[in-house]
């Protein structure tokens, strides 16, 4: 036992041929999950919230089986702050464009001239776009928390 | 003593989340190390959100989802279905001790980096100085 | 400081505990949670949004107000974090 342990301490942290293939093989499955969880919010437990909590994971598990350096390869950090803010303006712009055609605030069923689905359906189709925003922002805030947190803020060294 | 057993046992976990609440907030309290209190915050707020999410439940009703086409021709019976709007309340309040988490780690790392402790008496001497 | 601590909270779990008492039992479904406001969402938010999970009906229309303004919460804590924490390369 004692032996095992030292030759565990003496390796790299996850640097291992079984946690890299698997998680290699895991992070598409799980964003192709987050993506499904976001889109069938409406008929299923899911959302904005769940759903972007999951593509962070994906993101976050990257960084934990190989580095910091990949994850940071793989999705670089000036997309995550442009889609985590893109994430959070799709939502405002949304709730500000109802209010520009001429509802109330966040009312979607006023969107109705943009594209002639019926004000219910347009409520309805306004969710999906609100929990798509909700989702870019939380899977953003998800990774730069893990990456600044890990790492101390320096973002080269750290898990 | 029947009647406290009987309250007991028909408010069991309001009961349950008050000890939960009690232990966190004998951590945020009681304990020297920040990171120690950062997490009684946490168990405090796992309590307050077990306590509104449980204010939900109905006997013999499901989830809060519903056939759209069935719902639309015959309407919902409220019986059965449980309570919404705890559930999306708590949703809420999940992603703020998130954001509240991850600022309060945040702070912490930067308080060991300049004083070199996250004790609570030992940051203080070292301010004090 | 322990000593005190363990009062504290001893004290307060009473109080609470006290409180509890005025509360329905679990699961109740005469329960006034259940009963007040709770039952219009229920029955309306299908026929008013056409979607059938009535939790993201209501996170993201009756509610879309409250959200909004916690994706914003959410986006300025992970400005803060990147505020204290993160260092220029250079």
């Amino acid at each position: 036992m004692k032996r095992i342990q030292e030759k565990a301490a003496q390796r790299a942290f996850g640097d291992n041929q079984i946690i890299r293939v698997s998680a290699r093989m895991m992070v598409p499955f799980i964003q192709l999950f987050g993506l499904y969880v976001i889109v069938h919010g409406h008929y299923s437990p899911g959302g904005g919230f769940q759903g972007g909590v999951l593509l962070g994971a994906s993101y976050i598990l990257l960084a934990l089986a190989f580095d910091l350096k990949t994850s940071l390869k793989t999705f670089s950090e000036s997309m995550n702050s442009i889609l985590g803010t893109t994430g959070a303006l799709i939502f405002v712009g949304t709730a500000v464009l109802c209010a520009l055609v001429g509802g109330l605030f966040l009312d979607y069923s006023a969107l109705e001239p943009l594209l002639p689905l019926g004000p219910i359906e347009w409520r309805s189709f306004g969710i999906f776009i609100v929990e798509v925003g909700v989702g870019l922002a939380v899977m953003s805030i998800m990774l730069s928390l893990y990456w600044d947190l890990s790492s101390g803020g320096e973002l080269d060294e750290g898990l | 003593m029947t009647g406290l057993t009987a309250e007991i046992v028909a408010k069991y976990n309001y009961w349950l989340y008050v000890i939960l609440m009690m232990v966190g907030l004998y951590a945020m309290i009681g304990k020297k190390n920040l990171v120690k209190k950062l997490l009684g915050m946490n168990i405090f707020q796992t309590a307050i959100i077990l306590l509104y999410v449980s204010s939900g439940v109905k006997r013999g009703a499901g989830i809060p989802i519903v056939d759209k086409y069935k719902a639309l021709a015959q309407g919902v019976d409220p019986t059965l279905v449980v309570n919404p709007l705890p559930h999306v309340l708590m949703l809420t309040a999940i992603v703020v001790s998130v954001s509240v988490t991850g600022v309060a780690l945040a702070v912490l790392l930067r308080i060991y980096r300049e004083y070199g402790t996250l004790e609570e008496d030992e940051i203080l001497e070292k301010i004090g100085k | 400081m322990k000593a005190i601590a363990l009062l504290c909270s001893l004290i307060t779990g009473a109080v609470l505990l006290y409180g509890v008492q005025d509360f329905a039992p679990w699961s109740d479904p005469a329960s006034p949670a259940s009963t007040h406001v709770s039952s219009h969402y229920i029955r309306n938010s299908v026929p008013e949004t056409h979607v059938p999970n009535i939790v993201t009906a209501v996170l993201g229309d009756y509610r879309g107000y409250d959200t909004m303004f916690e994706t914003v919460v959410i986006f300025c804590a992970g400005m803060a974090v990147i505020c204290v924490l993160r260092r220029s390369k250079s």
